[in-house]
């Protein structure tokens, strides 16, 4: 019964939204305000040109890039290299990459050291960042100076190296993982944004009996998705990107990440490990194969970022709140 | 803005320091005070007020107040332990910068610091009659006033821009591109650069296949301090525009529309309303990043390092690399990075004060 109220209340809602006319166009400009002029044209076209560079510059390395990881040996050669049009797709660079060897490798370790790196980092920080957003506990002070003077100084490469090494952890992922987990900017924001949660709803569900935990999981969390969301990319982004750590904590070749193949194979020109034949029987230019490496680099970021992006200017600017 | 429809729920507990009325404990955390772009900071420090210390949080003891807080503060354990691990025990291994470091004495590597001798500052010395030091200064330098010339002002000038757009849809889409770059790995960068610009990159390729001479613009040493600038502006100008922009979306509409009525034209009110909302943000991120001036980009150049030289891309960075991981010369690595360390604090330390002169936030509170 109440289901069925709930469906139709909910049919109603959505015709009231359906505009009757076709929609005025998402791209038009909304109603200037009486007092500005309207733009000249001169105006209007440097605009447009300004930001159509902008965007080219932008857009075009990347399209090259794509779209000369999908052509054939042939038309790379024909063209002498600069595919700037497409002419058939095909995908044998990414068969060849994904069909066992080095890259493949290298993209599983990438994807775990990114996938467990980050679900860490988030719990130490989330933690972290609600045990200091309730001000006024035993140490909260203490705890919030400890963390920020660190955003002052560093330690310096060597010793840290040095530690690395003393902890037993060279060669293993924890190197890549623990000493970068967790970043003090990210919980500073984290922290503001859990302050701006409304206290009486907390104190209401601590006099229901809740814990800190729980107040944590079941009311805090659910509040703040927006910037978990922001955060959690950041720290995604953080150990996808990461290479320095791999290249000097690691020596094993096979358990490199890969942006360190990606440096092997595109800036000293080598092969991929398995993939001479192909290469050598002239039916994949090696030019596809690197920008295939480059593909499988930036796609992730490249898809995820966008749906986050309108949350990054509330994130980056609680955050600028500090303190 | 609600503490004069809130009663100010709990706020007998502590004083606060600061004047009562606009930043007082309402502000910060009432129900209604959750101003997204107000400084919060006064309501914070003012109201201790959170739910944890309710009143006279003051009278209770050490004890009590452990036994309530103790879930919080184990919270904060394992991120408070990895700084101290990963960020404070290393500051005490720069001790080696005093030593002759020899990581073989022992087994373990820090426990042969123990074992190393003393050489005072020795390594100091070493450093500052390395004229390979001094050379990584001056392009630290170089870089760094590049950067504040030809980066800096790009993002101001694409927040303006992205501003003055003002259909929705456009000016999501550019922001969703201009950001993205900022995404990418330094190693993606560098190589999308290679890929297009360097001599086996598609550009040069072409050219040579149709008769032309190649060019291969990342080897260059010459305008390697430009490619730079104009890399890390690809990646991160677009990324700049954030705070700008923030700063804009803040100026009253009002304003406009009272200079409008007092015949101000568009330019006039972009020169008179907008650029003034921009100052102290460029002033405060002007001052941050001359703070920061030490610290010109570590992971590019190392990447361009080797198809560049030496000469035109060692920054103290990269410098402090090759001594201590390439040529395990810890030492004398530790000792240039604890001089850059030091210098880079100091920096820091100035900006800020500056910043905090100007009467803005910094980088932390007064």
């Amino acid at each position: 019964m109440s289901a069925l109220a709930d469906a139709t209340a909910r049919a109603a809602e959505s015709a009231d939204r359906r505009p009757t006319a076709p929609k005025p166009g998402r791209w038009a400009a909304p109603p200037r305000p009486v007092w500005e002029e309207e733009p000249a044209k001169a105006g209007l076209a440097g605009k447009g040109i300004a930001l159509g560079f902008a965007c080219f510059a932008i857009l075009f390395p990347l399209w090259i890039v794509i779209v000369t990881s999908l052509q054939t040996k042939k038309t790379i050669d024909e063209a002498g290299g600069l595919v700037v049009v497409p002419e058939g797709i095909t995908l044998i660079a990414y068969k060849e990459l994904l069909s066992g060897g080095q890259v493949q490798t290298a993209a599983l370790v990438s994807v775990g050291v990114t996938v467990v790196g980050t679900v860490f980092s988030m719990t130490v920080s989330v933690l972290c960042a609600y045990g200091l957003s309730r001000v006024g506990s035993l140490g909260h002070r203490w705890i919030l100076m400890t963390l920020l003077a660190t955003m002052f100084f560093g330690a310096g490469l060597i010793p840290t190296y040095l530690l690395v090494q003393a902890l037993g952890l060279m060669d293993t992922y924890l190197a890549l993982i623990l000493p970068s987990a967790v970043s003090v900017f990210n919980i500073l924001v984290l922290r503001a944004f859990f302050m701006g949660i409304s206290p009486e709803l907390i104190d209401s569900a601590r006099i229901d009996g809740a814990g800190d935990l729980r107040i944590l999981w079941q009311i805090v969390m659910p509040l703040s998705r927006a910037v978990l969301a922001v955060i959690a990319l950041f720290y995604a982004v953080g150990y996808w990107s990461a290479w320095f750590n791999a290249s000097i904590y690691l020596t094993d070749q096979d358990m490199m990440p890969l942006q360190n193949v990606m440096i092997q194979l595109v800036q000293k020109q080598e092969r991929p490990v398995g993939l001479s034949a192909q290469i050598n029987t002239g039916q994949l230019s090696p030019l596809a194969v690197q920008m295939a490496v480059m593909v499988m680099a930036l796609l992730p970021v490249a898809v995820l970022s966008p749906f986050v992006q309108k949350h990054f200017k509330k994130g980056m600017l609680t955050g600028a709140v500090k303190g | 803005m609600s503490h004069s429809t809130v009663p100010r729920p709990r706020s007998e507990a502590k004083t606060p320091e600061r004047a009562p009325g606009a930043s007082d404990d309402a502000t910060g955390t009432g129900p209604g005070g959750d101003k997204r772009t107000g400084r919060r900071t006064g309501g914070r420090r003012g109201g201790r007020t959170g739910s944890r210390t309710g009143k006279g949080a003051g009278k209770l003891s050490l004890r009590l107040r452990f036994r309530r807080d103790r879930t919080l503060i184990l919270m904060t354990l394992p991120a408070v332990l990895l700084i101290l691990v990963f960020n404070y025990i290393p500051i005490l291994g720069n001790v080696v910068a005093f030593q002759d470091y020899d990581p073989y004495l022992s087994e373990n590597g820090f426990v042969a610091i123990f074992q190393s001798p003393w050489v005072g500052v020795e390594q100091f010395e070493r450093i500052f009659a390395d004229s390979a030091f001094w050379h990584a200064v001056q392009n630290t330098f170089v870089l760094f006033f590049l950067q504040l010339v030809l980066f800096f002002p790009i993002p101001i000038l694409l927040a303006l821009l992205i501003n003055s757009i003002v259909r929705p849809r456009i000016r999501a889409v550019a922001q969703a591109i201009m950001y993205l770059p900022h995404f990418f790995s330094w190693v993606l960068v560098v190589t999308v650069f290679m890929q297009i610009f360097g001599g086996a990159g598609v550009i040069a390729q072409t050219l040579r296949q149709h008769g032309y001479d190649g060019f291969d613009l990342m080897t260059n040493p010459e305008i390697f301090k430009y490619l730079v600038t104009v890399e890390m502006i690809w990646k991160d100008a677009g990324w700049g525009i954030i705070v700008f922009l923030a700063a804009l979306s803040s100026v009253s509409n009002d304003l406009y529309e009272a200079a409008a009525m007092d015949g101000a034209g568009r330019w006039r009110r972009m020169w008179h309303i907008t650029l003034p909302a921009l100052r102290p943000v460029i002033a405060l991120l002007l001052v941050l990043r001359v703070g920061d001036a030490l610290t010109v980009g570590f992971e590019q150049l190392l990447l361009q390092r080797q198809a560049v030289g030496v000469d035109a891309s060692d920054v103290l960075d990269t410098y402090v690399w090759w001594n201590g991981i390439r040529n395990q010369d810890f030492s004398y690595a530790a000792a240039a990075g604890l001089v850059k360390g030091v210098v880079g604090l100091a920096l820091v330390l100035t900006a800020n004060k500056v910043a905090h002169l100007m009467g803005e936030q910094g980088v932390y509170k007064k």
